[in-house]
């Protein structure tokens, strides 16, 4: 089962390499791996998206919390969350498709941020689902590049994770 | 007053209360060993190869509960140690290594004798660092001491580039240290010590397995009341021998792969289980969904919660020390007077009295050839059962760990998690150093032996007389056994032809060496060499070849299927059928 964890960590050097290398040893997986420095720039703010059984998810939070450098971790799963992704995706847009390439993106509630005469790069936000819905919706043809953040995630309400 | 890196290196490990360094110096680490040459108060113990030293500092520390220190340069000093520092990391013992790195500006152009220390020992340190600048050094060293022996102790590698040992700054050493992102927990959550007493209140089958956690938490006397103030059986792992004492009634021995058979008996047929600082390996419980085939509840203790529900499932997790823990629990069966029902307990102790009447240790003695299980019993005899005892990897450690018969903890110092062999020798050392005057014995194999001989060069520089007793079989005997039960009997390279002549090597290092041939010579001949406290002794004892260790639990078997030896063979075992997965593990 895909699983979204939360990790609040110490912001520095080789802290990454920890959490990245804890997976790869343990024959865990990283489906996507986001991090930054929050508004305290002595911590960091990572959101890993795994998947894995409950014991094994278990065990991955658990060792990430033996991981010095980090302070909490909350898989996001266990309560009412929200998640998003953003995705800027380089397409062919030409002839009738620049008409319709316009169209989807506005469906999708996407912008468009730079445009040339063959091409548009589209700004898209959402879930993860709904960043796939998009590359399915239209045609792979015309897709010339593709990148993506990975999500990042907050539990909703009240519910925070701080020091 | 501006101090160098260096001294303040030294000044650290002095505010530590640090009393040896096993090291071996080198171009990174050449300002630390001046400023080293310039103070009194540790003495430095130059080791012949970066391995021993990392093994010298583990055996200091499993030996006296201090924390062990070792200094390497970089580059093949710091890998050479990466063996030690997993072998520690493995069984949680506290330890720092200080590596040298190359300076800070040469890092990452692969400058001469440059590795990435801290990449390379991440995965096998319970934390790493790599100091940038001079000012940090203080507060790191301090850091690093305090990881190391909290919570689950382990090793703490301290990266240190050279131009960093020669800045200068004011040396100031914190008093204290808090760590907001480690705290770790000490006391057990009262509810589930509740839990845990009501479940033991229940129990008619009851079994305290006792794991390395109550070594290292230095639990013993916690875990020796729970076990004669319940009357509860128990039984240690190979790293919790002596916690609780091998020969109080209470003990069914070992447990594992090469445990008595009544202590792995009573581990399948137990009803309640506390496990006390111990993590239901691969080794211990062989197969998960087997062991678990009976139905049992389980209380399990330990200071590290990923240890807890890693392999099997637990009823009462208690996150917690294992001496607070143990505290807390008798303290609460002291009020409430809750204890398993006596007439089940007795019953119970009936079935165990039948298994252990077996006797699952027995062999087959000789008056021809020297039994290397005899030597072991022996040597108990001969040091009267209170020595400290070290050993390497293979048959000879299972039979050191069978035969002896620890009554205390911290006298039987083993690479249990990695299994190195070479641990044995300089692990000796350390503990000699740790506990000068007390007899320390290496047992060893004519292969481990060789994986880090070098050493006996350390132990004549320093007078460590430790007392080496080499089970000789002129095969890796553990190796040659698989093959003999897996593989048709085809010893692909496991004979050590071409043997040095040890008595000679000993000699040659200017130690005693004896060899011992018959039976009849081994208990003289350890009388002889133990006579000789300040003298190391090489004792080669040449022992049967054919001789296998037993009981053996094998891969993909239960608790409850073992080789049993032959005395043994009409005994009815439990069927394979509930065996899944988990198959082959090695």
């Amino acid at each position: 089962m895909r699983h979204i964890l939360s990790i609040l960590l110490e912001n520095e050097a080789g802290a990454l390499s920890r959490v990245v290398g804890l997976f790869s040893a343990r024959a865990y997986n990283i489906d996507s791996l986001t991090v930054a420095t929050t508004e305290d720039s002595t911590l960091s703010r990572m959101t890993i998206v795994t998947h894995g059984s409950d014991d094994v998810v278990e065990q991955i939070t658990k060792q990430l919390n033996k991981l010095i450098e980090v302070v909490k971790v909350i898989d996001l799963n266990e309560s009412e969350h929200i998640e998003r992704e953003m995705m800027l995706i380089k397409v062919r847009a030409t002839g009738k498709d620049r008409e319709e390439m316009k169209r989807m993106a506005d469906i999708f509630r996407g912008r468009i941020i730079d445009v040339t005469e063959k091409t548009y790069t589209i700004e898209l936000t959402g879930t993860s689902d709904k960043l796939n819905a998009f590359i399915e919706a239209i045609d792979r043809a015309v897709i010339l590049e593709t990148v993506r953040t990975g999500a990042s995630g907050i539990g909703r309400g009240e519910r925070v994770l701080k020091i | 007053m501006q101090r160098s890196g260096a001294e303040i290196v030294v000044r650290c490990l002095q505010e530590e209360g640090v009393e040896f360094v096993f090291g071996y110096p080198g171009g990174a680490v050449l300002e630390i060993y001046d400023a080293i040459f310039k103070q009194s108060h540790f003495k430095h113990v130059l080791v012949r190869h970066e391995q021993a030293a990392v093994h010298a500092a583990d055996g200091y520390s499993r030996s006296s509960h201090k924390v062990g220190v070792a200094l390497v340069t970089s580059g093949p000093g710091a890998t050479n140690a990466v063996t030690g520092i997993a072998t520690a990391y493995m069984d949680s013992i506290p330890m720092v290594v200080l590596s040298g790195q190359v300076s800070t500006p040469a890092i990452g152009l692969d400058a001469f004798q440059e590795v990435d220390m801290v990449g390379i020992t991440r995965p096998c340190v319970k934390h790493n660092f790599l100091v940038k600048d001079v000012k940090d050094l203080a507060v790191t060293i301090k850091k690093a001491f305090y990881i190391a022996q909290s919570g689950r102790p382990g090793p703490v590698v301290v990266d240190i580039p050279k131009d960093v040992t020669q800045q200068l700054t004011e040396f100031d050493y914190p008093a204290e240290m808090a760590i907001r992102s480690y705290v770790p927990v000490k006391r057990g959550h009262p509810g589930q010590i509740r839990k845990a007493v009501a479940l033991l209140k229940e129990a008619r089958r009851p079994l305290v397995y006792i794991g390395g956690g109550a070594v290292q938490g230095n639990a013993e006397n916690e875990v020796r009341a729970l076990v004669d103030g319940l009357g509860l059986p128990c039984t240690n792992t190979l790293m919790g021998l002596g916690a609780y004492p091998g020969s109080g009634d209470k003990c069914l021995g070992m447990l594992g792969m090469h445990g008595t058979y009544e202590a792995n008996m009573a581990m399948q047929y137990c009803d309640v289980l506390i496990a006390v600082g111990a993590r239901f390996d691969d080794r211990v419980i062989s197969i998960p969904s087997h062991f678990l085939s009976q139905p049992k509840k389980i209380i399990h203790i330990d200071v590290d919660p990923s240890s807890i529900a890693k392999r099997v499932k637990v009823d009462v997790p208690i996150v917690g020390d294992a001496k607070h823990v143990l505290h807390d629990m008798l303290d609460l069966i002291g009020q409430s007077g809750a204890r398993p029902a006596p007439d089940g307990l007795a019953g119970w102790w009936q079935q165990i009295d039948k298994w252990r009447s077996y006797n699952s240790l027995l062999y087959k003695p000789s008056d021809e050839l020297i039994k290397p299980q005899f030597v072991v019993q022996q040597l108990h005899k001969v040091t009267g059962g209170d020595a400290f005892v070290t050993s390497d990897v293979g048959q000879h450690q299972m039979w050191a760990a069978q035969y002896y018969g620890f009554n205390e903890p911290r006298r039987w110092i083993n690479s249990g998690g990695l299994g190195t062999m070479g641990f044995g020798l300089p692990a000796a050392m350390g503990v000699q150093l740790a506990n000068p005057g007390a007899t320390v014995a290496c047992i060893t194999g004519e292969a481990s032996i060789q994986m880090n001989i070098q050493e006996l060069s350390t132990c004549k520089q320093y007078h460590i007389p430790v007392k080496i007793v080499t089970l000789n079989n002129r095969y890796l005997g553990m190796v040659r056994q698989w093959q003999e039960f897996f593989y048709g009997n085809r010893y692909s390279e496991s004979y050590m032809d071409a043997l040095p002549d040890f008595v000679k090597l000993a000699e040659a290092y200017g130690h005693v060496g004896m060899r011992i041939e018959r039976p009849a010579d081994v208990e003289p001949a350890l009388r002889e060499a133990f006579a000789q406290k300040e003298r190391l002794v090489f004792m080669d004892f040449i022992t049967d070849q054919s001789e296998n260790v037993f009981p053996m639990v094998q891969n993909g078997k239960g608790l409850d299927q073992m080789d049993l030896p032959a005395h043994m063979s009409d005994i009815q075992q439990a069927p394979l059928e509930n065996n899944r997965d988990y198959g082959n593990m090695c």
